[in-house]
């Protein structure tokens, strides 16, 4: 395989002016700037090297990486990370600061649903229209014609001007236009995030076969469990910098984790019955991974600050990566207990989760004898770590190298029989 | 409406993909582009669509449609020609007066149009510029393919009026192709500069339609140049629409109205500065028009 991108030292810098209210410069501001500079120059004020009104601000800064042809890469990252900055330069529609990139091949960037298309115009005219604009040849539009029509679904609306298209259909059309170029490498920004469920469904659907093709995606998208079913590898960005480049569960796991301690501080470790005191995951490698076939022990200390009529219960939740809840599991057996420091420790048996990055909130939810319950605290990402699956002989593979759909993989007792010759 | 699609391109469409299959796209921070004019070569199908949906658009939700572009035209010699020939007794020599105001009013709403259209058209594609690439110039480019189309349909009126007069033109018609060539490469060169300058200054959003609607007084539109004071000739030839406007009135006219062939060769002169320039700062401005669009 070889690299279909490659990004050396990539810098994009943009100046923030703060005294104007426009984005664009006016005459007069060129003309009463040139003024000043000659005056300044003339009177020999020095160098005006720390003008207050203008700020550089670097949104990509000294990036390198590579990606190798029919990978299919998502960009994580916070507002503000650089994500669109990054795409932007890649597709070509704004010039780096600094560095250089290679690209191999046609692309197409979608970087946002519908670019191009114009409301007095029908579909039909739209289709023609947008297909041009993201690079498609008229032969090569007249071609997939009928499918685009068949993807959207709008078969009766072809030739009734989009203006009057509901939200959804304009949306179902633009994807659909956009979803039939075939460059090698595809560029898409957020855009799957509209359209209700069975189209997102059907949008995905669309991209994984892209990607089958071997092409080349990258992909930004704040939607995890899209990002984690679709991509392969992942890139972090914060602040404009790369933190991050590797498999996509790991990336995962690494934003969550750079991101999550703020979200931490939010929140109450304490209520008068039950305060959290730390946490563990023992049975952890390095990077945070444990192997689909190892065992796994949560381990919670935690204070009973008073005698309660009650009884003051640990429970431990797990989550996938975009916030579905994989199982919760209460304590065994917890009488009342007198106040003090605790321990629980929760064993997770090997072949139970599925490869992918899992999320732990802790929880203690006091149940009282009246039928009545309270919840002492629940942190939500208090831990995190990520299953692997080393592919050997015990995962039951026989030799398919892809992933295995499902939050939980468990080994079931399996029986096969002769019954007949 | 489906747009009429030759077939024949098929081939064509599939070279071009294999084409582009190993091209390795090398962009380096500061460096201009070696691909740009191949790429507007690639993107040449996108010349047509813009314009044809400016075109449809122009049009959609008006009863009378295309006629529009015969209305104003018409409308506008009929205005010009009592004031300037029954009111303020303006010359003609054997020409119509009307014939002599079409000749010239042509020329002149075609370069008026695709300077206004032209000028406007950066900003008004915004969106576009902003979240996709391709060759900028294409947009520009398209807005005067527009002005122009409406200018080969008002030529009819210009046809009928000769038809009316019994005038009939003679050998020099056939100047009218290159004439036409420079008028479009004169708006054209103004047309990159002041798109360009738009996404920069949005002063000219101001500047050019009063240009524009200056220059309609100073060009001889309404008039023949004739009248312009011989020792005033060359300076009023700096005028890069005299020497045009003069050039489409001694083609269409049959000789009638006599070109002053120093203002003709200012004229291109100017068109070609002009349209150098334009390309030399449009291409340098291109790069960071989506960063301040």
């Amino acid at each position: 395989m070889s690299s279909a991108i490659n990004v050396q030292n990539l810098g994009k810098k943009y100046i923030l002016s703060h005294l104007q209210q426009e984005r664009y410069t006016a005459l007069r501001d060129v003309l009463a700037n040139g003024a000043k500079f000659w005056k300044n120059k003339l009177l020999n004020r020095g160098a005006s090297a720390s003008d207050p009104a203008h700020e550089e601000f670097w949104a990509l800064k000294e990036l390198d990486f590579d990606i190798q042809q029919g990978d299919r890469v998502g960009i994580i990252g916070r507002n503000g990370a650089g994500k669109s900055t990054l795409l932007k330069i890649l597709s070509r529609i704004t010039e780096p600061t600094t560095g250089k990139f290679k690209i191999k091949g046609r692309v197409a960037s979608l970087l946002e649903v519908g670019t191009g298309f114009h409301p007095e115009l029908t579909g039909r005219e739209n289709i023609f229209l947008n297909g041009a604009i993201l690079g498609m040849g008229k032969a090569e539009i007249l071609r997939k014609f009928d499918e685009i029509v068949a993807f959207a679904e709008i078969e009766k609306f072809l030739d009734t001007p989009v203006k009057r298209y509901s939200s959804g259909m304009y949306v179902r059309l633009a994807f659909a236009v956009a979803a039939h170029l075939e460059p090698e490498i595809l560029i898409v920004d957020e855009v799957l995030a509209v359209g209700d469920a069975q189209f997102q469904k059907k949008c995905l659907g669309k991209m994984n076969e892209v990607g089958e093709q071997g092409r080349t995606i990258l992909f930004v998208s704040h939607n995890m469990a899209m990002l984690s079913n679709l991509c392969r590898h992942g890139i972090v960005l914060d602040a404009g910098r790369l933190t991050f480049q590797g498999p996509i569960s790991d990336a995962i796991l690494n934003y969550y984790q750079s991101s999550g301690e703020k979200n931490n501080l939010g929140w109450e470790h304490e209520s008068a019955n039950a305060a959290l005191v730390s946490s563990e995951l023992i049975g952890l490698g390095q990077a945070l991974e444990v192997t689909i076939h190892d065992q796994l022990v949560i381990r919670m200390k935690y204070r009973i600050k008073q005698a309660i009529a009650g009884k003051c219960v640990p429970n431990f939740h797990f989550f996938a990566p975009d916030g579905t809840v994989a199982f919760v599991s209460n304590a065994d057996n917890v009488g009342s207990l007198p106040p003090g420091d605790y321990i629980v420790e929760c064993k997770i048996p090997g072949n139970l989760l599925n490869e992918g990055a899992y999320f732990v909130g802790l929880a203690i939810t006091t149940y009282y004898d009246t039928g009545s319950f309270e919840v002492d605290f629940f942190d939500r990402n208090a831990l995190t770590f990520n299953v692997i699956d080393p592919m050997d002989y015990r995962s039951n593979r026989y030799g398919y190298g892809g992933p295995m759909p499902g939050l939980l993989r468990p080994k079931l007792a399996w029986n096969i029989e002769k019954v007949s010759q | 409406m489906a747009p009429a699609i030759p077939k024949q391109n098929l081939k064509c469409d599939g070279c071009r993909q294999q084409m582009s299959d190993n091209q390795i796209l090398e962009i380096e921070a500061g460096r201009s582009e070696r691909h740009y004019w191949n790429d507007l070569w690639r993107y040449r199908e996108l010349f047509y669509f813009l314009a044809w949906r400016d075109i449809l658009v122009r049009y959609k939700q008006t009863s009378l449609g295309i006629a529009w572009a015969l209305i104003r035209p018409l409308l506008t010699m009929i205005v010009f020609t009592i004031i300037f020939s029954k009111l303020a007794r303006l010359p003609s020599g054997n020409i119509p007066y009307p014939l002599l105001v079409l000749a010239a009013m042509l020329p002149w709403q075609f370069f008026a149009s695709a300077i206004a259209e032209s000028g406007n058209s950066l900003i008004g594609n915004a969106n576009m510029i902003s979240k996709v690439y391709f060759p900028r110039m294409v947009i520009p480019v398209s807005s005067v393919i527009v002005s122009f189309v409406d200018f080969l349909i008002s030529g009819v009126i210009i046809l009928a009026m000769m038809l009316w007069y019994g005038f009939s033109p003679d050998w020099r018609l056939l100047a009218i192709m290159p004439l036409m060539v420079l008028v479009f490469a004169t708006a054209l060169g103004i047309g990159f500069w002041i798109s360009a300058l738009t996404v920069k200054y949005r002063d000219f959003r101001y500047i050019s339609p009063f240009m524009v609607q200056l220059g309609l007084y100073v060009s001889p539109v309404g008039f023949s140049s004739d009248i312009v004071p011989e020792q005033w000739r060359l300076l009023y030839s700096l005028n890069p629409m005299v020497g045009i406007i003069d050039g489409f009135r001694w083609a269409l006219l049959a000789g009638e109205s006599p070109l002053y062939w120093p203002s003709l060769l200012i004229s291109i002169i100017l068109t070609l500065f002009l349209l150098i320039s334009g390309t030399m700062y449009f291409r340098k401005t291109e790069r960071r028009f989506a960063d301040i669009i």
